[in-house]
């Protein structure tokens, strides 16, 4: 099984670790990851505005090369994740808006959305799925209670990102399972961090890190995980006293290849 | 640019209808930001609907929105809130010199942590 990978521009400095997790526990699971050539990054927050072309542009470019290789697109990062499948999906529904990008362009080939993208959670669940995941588990991350974060990139809008039922999702709570740990569900997991309120307002920050790390904690959890380099930067920084980590270490722990990743 | 216009312009850029709203309030309800906001997610609806929208061109509320989508998920009707703010937030940043932010601003919040994703975001929000 081979894809194209758009790491992002966190996941080549501040979030390394989330990424070389993300690769190599793919590739105990028998997953390639082609990091797509010159990717730009994805700017971090999708514009919704129909006349926004330029930003779009380096999603598209992505998108565009997978699909001239006949691959899906997979991203770990929930901002990258979130920002290419919106652009995906105003490219395949919105034809002004895909005529304009295209023309911008001026390519041999125009781009109509045809690439299927996944975050790499829809990979493990649709692609690899989750018994096959438990087959390769070699440490259970048993005892180990855990609460998964989703904030708001993953799962929303969720009529265009796909991925689960926005209000109530399963995808991570079902990993924390096929990884051998018990997951805690508590109501603030699909709420936001401030995200990049941080650098304005760290107060408002400050108030919704806490919100959630108080819930998860009420719930009993002794650790969460996220998919996403700002909610783990807002959460810690705003004094969370159990662990926050991403889920990929915690897959690379449960697969035993942490200590590999780490040499 | 006259009243009926500017609205005309800013439902376009949004791609959503703000007559749609049946006035639920649940985007208000369910909007992280809503305390520090002086025009709540309802009432940029209400403005951009009856071309008001020049005291929300002047609001701070324009930079407090988290862009969580919370209100476009849970918006009955379809009206999508946070689109419209969106919309009316670039009509604000288009305008020659008013750029929230320049990359001088940054040494002041960065810390050793500050993952890139922030700065990137804080830019794509705040600036044109």
């Amino acid at each position: 099984m081979k894809f194209s990978y758009f790491p992002g521009c966190t996941l080549k400095n501040k979030a390394k670790d989330l990424d070389m997790y993300a690769r190599k526990s793919a590739e105990a699971l028998g997953v390639c990851l082609e990091e797509i050539e010159n990717w730009q990054c994805c700017g971090g927050v999708f514009t919704t505005s129909r006349d926004e072309v330029a930003t779009k542009l380096s999603s598209v470019r992505a998108l565009k090369d997978a699909g001239s290789k006949g691959q899906g697109l997979v991203s770990v990062c929930s901002a990258c994740h979130n920002v290419i499948k919106q652009t995906n999906h105003a490219m395949q529904t919105d034809k002004e808006f895909a005529d304009k990008v295209n023309r911008y362009m001026a390519e041999d080939t125009d781009y109509n959305g045809e690439t299927a993208v996944y975050h790499y959670l829809e990979m493990l669940r649709d692609v690899v799925g989750y018994d096959a995941l438990k087959e390769k588990v070699t440490n259970p991350l048993k005892g180990k209670k855990i609460a998964a974060y989703y904030g708001c990139l993953l799962l929303r809008p969720g009529t265009v990102m796909g991925m689960d039922d926005p209000e109530n999702p399963t995808i991570m709570e079902d990993f924390i399972k096929a990884i051998g740990a018990t997951p805690v569900v508590y109501a603030n997991r699909n709420e936001c961090c401030g995200g990049y309120i941080a650098m304005e307002s760290p107060e408002l920050a400050k108030k919704r890190s806490n919100a959630i790390v108080d819930n998860a904690k009420a719930q009993g959890a002794d650790m969460i995980i996220t998919a996403c380099p700002l909610c783990k930067y807002n959460l810690i920084k705003n004094g969370a006293d159990i662990p926050v980590v991403y889920f990929t270490e915690l897959l690379a722990e449960a697969l035993g290849i942490k200590e590999e990743v780490n040499e | 640019m006259n009243k009926k216009n500017l609205r005309e312009e800013i439902v376009l850029r949004a791609g959503v209808n703000p007559k749609k709203c049946m006035k639920c309030g649940k985007c208000s309800g369910t909007c992280p930001a809503y305390d520090e906001m002086e025009y709540h997610p309802h009432q940029f609806v209400n403005m951009v609907d009856t071309g008001d929208i020049e005291p929300l061109l002047n609001s701070e509320s324009l930079y407090k929105c988290l862009t969580c989508f919370a209100c476009v998920e849970r918006c009955p009707r379809g009206v999508e809130p946070a689109k419209l703010i969106e919309a009316v937030r670039l009509s604000a940043i288009r305008k020659q010199g008013a750029n929230r932010m320049t990359p001088n601003d940054v040494p002041a919040f960065v810390d050793e942590d500050t993952p890139q994703q922030l700065l990137v975001s804080a830019f794509r929000k705040y600036t044109k």
